[in-house]
């Protein structure tokens, strides 16, 4: 792939992606009457599965039986949102030749220390994300956009925990 | 609207302008992502909190001029308990994890097959969940408040003076962050992420 070879252009200041994020959840809300999200479409994605394996279990679940779906995954507003994230994340990072195949990773991490690390951080955000019933995007940013109590009150559970996690988890991404 | 089938076509060019944004940011990298956990690099705290900002101020003076009904715009019921500790659980996941939700789909359609295992990680942190949801229901709803409660509500201050709070906090993030990111390595930059590791 030709971008893999080449000089990857400067990242966007701050200030302007967050000029562009706010000005996209804005449009959100005014187009649609709700914000962005990420964590809904897995929880749904997740409640499509577990039917899929076990109906029975799934529709008796007090959980994961809210989110499941008559028109499935595609009926839901989410999906079609986190579609749209995955081609302008893959359409801006291929234009502005950052795209690589890559396992992303701290200096002193091994591949595989790192893949079980994802994982690991990953069931942490799950379980977080259920619990707060949103995540970074459809409860922080979302939730602060209309100035939800509840959303600062996750923000600050979310820098807290994240900032004492990294001075214990010193070296992992140096 | 409800959910007619143009609007799903909306929601994704809206999915689109968000990707990008987030991708054109730095956001989908996790070295860049935790940079800011460790205090190295604010472009997490700086681009959310503008955006916060700019969607919430641009949302007041849409109400004041009626191209929006704000009543529509419902803010969720808080469970303070819950939310805190699901932010926690989130803060610790993207420590040891490298991203969140939505910064794991940039990061894995930009490249990065880590992102893979966060996602399959997500999935089965949503299955423990609910498969523990009977054992976990007194902190789901730990610390219910009002219904639909926000800022205003809750302190009885104007909206206006809310959102200069938080342009106040905004700011000096930026002048905070800033000072911090000159004293280290200095923020993570594309070109850094271009090599490997």
């Amino acid at each position: 792939m030709v971008a893999e070879h080449s000089t990857p252009h400067a990242f966007l200041s701050p200030l302007l992606t967050g000029v562009g994020l706010g000005a996209t959840l804005y449009a959100a809300f005014l187009l649609t009457g709700h914000g962005l999200g990420a964590f809904g479409f897995f929880r749904d994605l997740t409640a499509a599965l577990a039917a899929w394996t076990d109906p029975f279990w799934t529709s008796e679940n007090a959980y994961l039986s809210n989110f499941l779906s008559e028109g499935g995954l595609l009926s839901g507003w989410i999906t079609w949102e986190i579609g749209g994230v995955a081609i302008g994340g893959l359409l801006g990072s291929l234009a502005a030749r950052r795209f690589r195949f890559k396992i992303e990773r701290g200096a002193g991490v091994a591949s595989v220390s790192r893949l079980a690390y994802a994982l690991f951080g990953g069931v942490l955000t799950g379980l977080g994300a259920a619990l707060a019933r949103g995540c970074t995007s459809g409860l922080g940013l979302s939730g602060g956009a209309v100035l939800s109590s509840g959303a600062f009150v996750f923000l600050l559970g979310f820098f807290l925990a994240g900032v004492l996690a990294a001075i214990g988890l010193k070296g992992l991404w140096k | 609207m409800t959910t007619p089938s143009s609007g799903f076509w909306i929601v994704l060019g809206l999915g689109v302008l968000f990707g990008f944004f987030l991708e054109a940011g730095g956001l989908g990298s996790p070295r860049k992502l935790t940079a800011q956990l460790s205090l190295r690099d604010w472009t997490v705290f700086k681009a959310m909190f503008v955006a916060i900002v700019v969607a919430a101020a641009a949302l007041y003076l849409s109400d004041l001029t009626d191209l929006l009904d704000s009543a529509k715009l419902k803010a969720p019921t808080p469970f303070y308990g819950a939310m805190f500790a699901g932010g926690a659980l989130l803060g610790l996941g993207m420590a040891l994890g490298g991203y969140c939700p939505g910064t794991s789909v940039v990061g894995l359609f930009s490249g990065r097959l880590d992102a893979v295992f966060f996602i399959l990680g997500m999935s089965g942190g949503v299955y423990l969940f609910a498969y523990f949801c009977g054992d976990l229901q007194w902190l789901f709803l730990a610390g219910k408040g009002a219904e639909r409660e926000t800022l205003v509500s809750l302190t009885g201050l104007p909206a206006w003076l809310i959102l200069l709070a938080l342009a106040g906090l905004t700011a000096a993030g930026f002048r905070f962050g800033s000072q911090l990111e000159g004293r280290g390595d200095g923020v993570v930059e594309a070109k850094h992420l271009a090599g490997d590791p």
